[in-house]
């Protein structure tokens, strides 16, 4: 796509996406392949939320260092989303508990919400991409 | 003995659990890549791994805990190895056993 | 790979001509990217390549050009943070050249 069209965005209908990530970062690539795709699909201009349950949740632990490991940190690329006008991020409570973590320990501001609000959540999106 | 190694999340994937149930008291298991996040405090299979490590020595691959930001997290009486330490403990053992 | 010559050095780049190993970067380079493009550098693209310098170390990312004249009107002014402007310096369109100045991948989304 041209910078132009980036930049002018569709002008058309305007649809709810949610992308649903549920896998931990580094171990394989969904992760990293996920938050492309809401990089680049944040130039149309929809209705974006993004969830993180499961080991999703893992994604946005703060203090990664990969340097070990000789793999990006794309860590700090999460707190660039707001400008990409993706603000909406949720987090499942259960997920958050049976990991002994809190909100505090997430490298972004996210709205934490039980399993329930996440099922009315989705039930309410007209797009729904699973990583 | 054998060395047990386990690359993937105890919540995603039943290795660990089989691991855990298939290893003989005295080996050795290293958790490594997303298999790290079985070597956490405060989780809902923290138990587990504690009550195995009264009878198995468990280690983790101290530069996958760091990438994925968890160091502070490490449960009490695991050991952190780093790549030549992963080496000496396969060096160590009769054969590895990987739980994929 | 393709290389491009830097004061005698041959830098390693890729086909489209940004830079192999963020690490090399150096402001020798920038100027030799953008002589190659008949561009020379003024103070004012240099201002919007540290720009994207400390954006890529911030939030290791390139951003959308949409995205870069957003921030970059935060931190510099409406009379900067344009399109009209990033342009005129940037012909080739403002994220996509700037970011080669940059030592930086190409932004995501760019194809």
């Amino acid at each position: 796509m041209s910078e132009e069209m980036m930049e002018e965005g569709g002008g058309g209908v305007i649809k709810k996406f949610c992308y649903i990530n549920r896998k931990a970062p580094y171990g394989t690539i969904y992760a990293l392949e996920s938050l492309e795709v809401v990089l680049i699909g944040a130039a149309f201009e929809q209705d974006v939320s993004v969830v993180f349950a499961d080991d999703g949740i893992y994604q946005l632990t703060k203090g990664q260092d990969t340097a070990g490991i000789e793999m990006k940190n794309f860590s700090p690329t999460y707190r660039a989303l707001e400008m990409y006008d993706v603000e909406k991020l949720y987090v499942e409570k259960e997920s958050l508990e049976e990991r002994g973590m809190t909100a505090d320990d997430l490298i972004v501001p996210v709205e934490v919400l039980s399993s329930a609000q996440l099922q009315d959540l989705m039930e309410d999106q007209d797009v729904v991409l699973s990583f | 003995m054998l060395l047990h190694t386990v690359n993937k999340s105890p919540f995603q994937h039943a290795a660990l659990g089989s691991c855990l149930r298939l290893s003989k008291d005295g080996s050795a298991i290293l958790l490594i890549e997303d298999g790290v996040y079985g070597a956490l405090k405060d989780t809902k299979i923290s138990a587990d791994i504690e009550n195995a490590m009264k009878t198995k020595k468990v280690y983790a691959l101290e530069p996958d805990i760091k990438a994925r930001g968890v160091q502070d997290r490490v449960l009490d009486g695991i050991t952190l190895i780093d790549y030549a330490g992963f080496v000496d403990l396969a060096a160590e053992n009769k054969a590895v056993e990987a739980w994929l | 790979m393709a290389t491009i010559d830097v004061a005698g050095n041959a830098v390693e780049v890729d086909e489209e001509g940004y830079l192999a190993d963020r690490g090399d970067w150096n402001e020798e380079i920038a100027t030799e990217m953008a002589k190659i493009d008949d561009c020379e550098l003024s103070d004012n693209h240099w201002e919007v390549i540290k720009f994207l310098r400390e954006y890529y170390e911030e939030y290791q990312i390139a951003p959308a050009v949409r995205v870069l004249t957003k921030a970059i009107g935060k931190k510099l002014g409406p009379d900067k943070g344009n399109s009209k402007y990033l342009y005129e310096l940037f012909p080739y369109g403002p994220a996509k050249q700037a970011c080669k100045y940059a030592g930086l991948p190409k932004p995501t989304g760019c194809v």
